[in-house]
């Protein structure tokens, strides 16, 4: 995973509410065994229906951080829309909220998900429209050039492992000989768990 | 990490503190807790399917790494696979028309082997949607944590499992390691109290649960569901409350075991066995809410307030009893929400005032998920049988949830039920849920359908969705519009 610190540039204004992850990537684009490309399909229903949406328009192309509306991310879990959005070149979104297993496809992926208050989202969907942000992951600080200077929350290990670029999975390998302790433990109490579709052999 | 003295002294006090359902099943399968609250949580089920897994095992392969228990791991296709004839006249394999599908279905085929995992293909009797086949086949159980790369994995928490969504990378973490990063998740209380009126599913009040909670009205909690509605349940109905928590923001949602769940458990091919069975109940008796343990979280349903449900906006929270009519925006107080709702109008091309029993639908999809188990075809076939479709619906499939749901509906013969009344039986998928293999609703025009999602191109692009039980999808290919079932169901005076 790449590092990440800062993230600045023009931020797309999309302040539409509940923004599911079948509008950020339809199903049909799921289809690939890569995680390449799909910025292709990425709200595609929206760039069908709306001449003058923001991800066609040339002012916003290949913008950092997209702003939107409160749970974004809700539905299916399909992680495609995490790719789909980093291959459109969005590395922040800002919203009143995400939906869970939204915000942890993004971390994974290196794409900070910034929760601010409606009124602050509100202020930045407006500055978005002429003007870059600016999101400072180590201050936890996003600021406009209007000397707007907002601070947000960040569970510390996602924070850490960003600011880092760890791999988590190497990074849980490392526990190994803890891992193993629990299956052992496991194994002498409950042997019934543990044979999982070898049971039926 | 936590001194081993102090975790001891931890466990200590963990034993004597009142725990939720939820609380308990986490605490079992705590391998770490870290100083900043992430736990290591071991996983005990991992269901794969073509989707979300190849970019998983890609990664795997070009880092070198294993799978850390294959026998933990049960993988099938379901979402792409098309739902028509898989064997040709000569028992042979029918190749998939579409190119990607067929190399995403090939992948998983070639993934599970070459990584030791068991696979059960298209044509095995056993093959079906990944949230039918784990409580079928046994491999979901009381008490595990079970995830999946695919939202809907709260369904087995109707078994009395924590189970939820994750996403491929979580899906390489749990190949790799069989464990998850995770922090608690909040508590949160959905008590129905009464019992539910004639007539009424557990999709109706699910549904309706949804409508209150609202979309994100569950986001970073877990859902208990108590109360006697959910007592009195069958496992299979169950499973379809748990199926839609991620439709109310929450990534699991879970039903307490008891002797209705360890009879549909007993038996199963993966479940435990000979004396190892009644260890497993003994330790499944253990799992339930402690009588003082407190929720963050509390929302009481009255049963009785629960109509058959069905949705005329875009979110599955636009729900209304049947017996109501589209909304107008105005009527909602959050301005966000008015906007939102004139958008669902105009791409559901309603108006508000009407009533929901005068909109027809063209189309009828039974299945999902969500509502594809033997109960839901039964009481769609209750519906069907001895009628006839109306002619206004042109497309009106059912399809099981798995080859062994289809085989038991042939042996009572609801298939013959569904082709008589005009209906087509199809093989087991994901189908028309979620627009991405053959099956998919034309732009324009409306579906009753059984699944769990009515959002914007959710059925295929321009397609518009009204979620409804299988009984009411049933009653809507009667009549060609939304109807309440109970009107053809009850007895004449």
């Amino acid at each position: 995973m790449e590092k990440v610190q800062t993230v600045e540039g023009r931020a797309i204004p999309f302040g539409r509410k509940n923004v599911d992850t079948d509008l950020i990537i339809p199903a049909r684009w799921l289809k690939t065994t890569s995680r390449e490309g799909l910025g292709a399909g990425a709200f595609e229903s929206v760039r069908a229906n709306d001449p003058d949406n923001v991800f066609d328009s040339e002012e916003f192309s290949g913008a950092p951080i997209l702003v939107a509306g409160d749970n974004f991310g809700c539905g299916s879990s399909r992680e495609h829309a995490a790719w789909a959005m980093l291959d459109l070149g969005i590395r922040a979104v800002i919203a009143p909220s995400f939906s869970d297993i939204f915000a942890g496809n993004a971390f994974k992926n290196g794409i900070l998900t910034v929760a601010l208050p409606q009124a602050q989202v509100d202020r930045l969907l407006e500055v978005a429209k002429t003007d870059p942000i600016t999101i400072d992951l180590d201050a936890q600080t996003v600021t406009t050039p209007f000397q707007d200077r907002f601070t947000f929350e960040i569970d510390p290990f996602r924070k850490h492992c960003l600011i880092e670029g760890l791999d988590e999975v190497g990074l849980t390998l490392t526990r190994d000989d803890a891992i193993s302790r629990y299956e052992n433990r496991l194994s002498a109490d409950k042997p019934w768990l543990v044979r999982g579709t070898a049971a039926a052999a | 990490m936590l001194g081993s003295k102090r975790y001891a002294r931890y466990l200590r006090g963990m034993a004597s503190k009142p725990r939720t359902l939820y609380e308990k099943i986490f605490d079992a399968h705590v391998i770490e807790r870290r100083d900043d609250g992430t736990c290591l949580i071991f996983i005990d089920r991992h269901l794969v399917h073509e989707v979300t897994s190849p970019q998983a095992f890609e990664a795997l392969r070009m880092k070198g790494r294993t799978v850390r228990h294959p026998e933990l791991t049960l993988a099938v296709p379901d979402h792409n696979l098309p739902t028509t004839a898989r064997l040709d006249a000569d028992g042979k394999r029918i190749p998939i028309a579409d190119k990607e599908s067929r190399d995403q279905l090939a992948a998983l085929e070639r993934n599970a082997p070459e990584f030791g995992v068991r696979y059960f293909n298209e044509t095995s009797a056993q093959q079906g949607i990944v949230h039918v086949v784990g409580p079928e086949q046994g491999f979901s159980l009381p008490g595990t944590t079970i995830v999946c790369g695919d939202s809907h994995t709260a369904c087995h928490g109707g078994l009395g499992a924590w189970a939820f969504g994750i996403g491929t990378s979580e899906v390489e973490h749990v190949l790799a390691t069989q464990t998850l990063l995770l922090r608690p998740s909040k508590t949160m209380e959905v008590r129905v109290d009464g019992e539910l009126g004639l007539g009424i599913t557990a999709k109706d009040l699910i549904m309706h649960i949804i409508g209150v909670v609202g979309t994100a009205g569950g986001t970073g909690h877990v859902i208990e569901y108590r109360g006697k509605a959910f007592e009195d349940m069958s496992v299979e109905s169950r499973l379809t409350v748990c199926n839609m928590s991620i439709e109310a923001g929450a990534r699991g949602g879970l039903i307490a075991p008891d002797e209705t769940t360890f009879a549909y458990i007993k038996g199963r091919p993966l479940a435990p066995q000979a004396e190892e069975w009644d260890d497993a109940v003994a330790y499944w008796k253990t799992l339930y809410t402690d009588p003082d343990a407190k929720f963050d979280r509390s929302v009481v349903i009255n049963a009785a307030d629960v109509e058959p449900s069905v949705t005329w906006g875009t979110s599955p929270e636009d729900v209304v009893p049947i017996g109501g009519t589209v909304p107008a925006p105005e009527s909602y107080d959050d301005p966000s929400k008015q906007d939102a709702a004139r958008a669902s109008l105009e791409y559901m091309g309603l108006t508000p005032g009407t009533r929901m029993q005068d909109v027809e639908v063209q189309n009828i999809f039974i299945g999902s998920c969500t509502n594809s188990r033997i109960e839901d075809l039964r009481a769609a076939a209750e519906v069907l049988r001895g009628r006839r479709k109306a002619d206004n619906v042109k497309w009106a499939i059912v399809v099981p949830g798995s080859g062994l749901v289809k085989m038991q509906a042939e042996a009572e013969g609801l298939d013959k039920v569904f082709t008589d009344a005009g209906l087509e039986w199809r093989e087991p998928g994901c189908s028309a849920c979620l627009g991405m293999n053959p099956d998919k609703v034309p732009s324009g025009e409306r579906s009753a359908s059984t699944s769990n999602r009515n959002f914007v191109g959710r059925q295929g692009p321009g397609a518009r969705t009204h979620l409804v039980s299988p009984a009411m999808a049933a009653a809507a290919a009667v009549t060609g519009r939304l109807t309440d079932v109970r009107e053809l169901t009850r007895e004449p005076a």
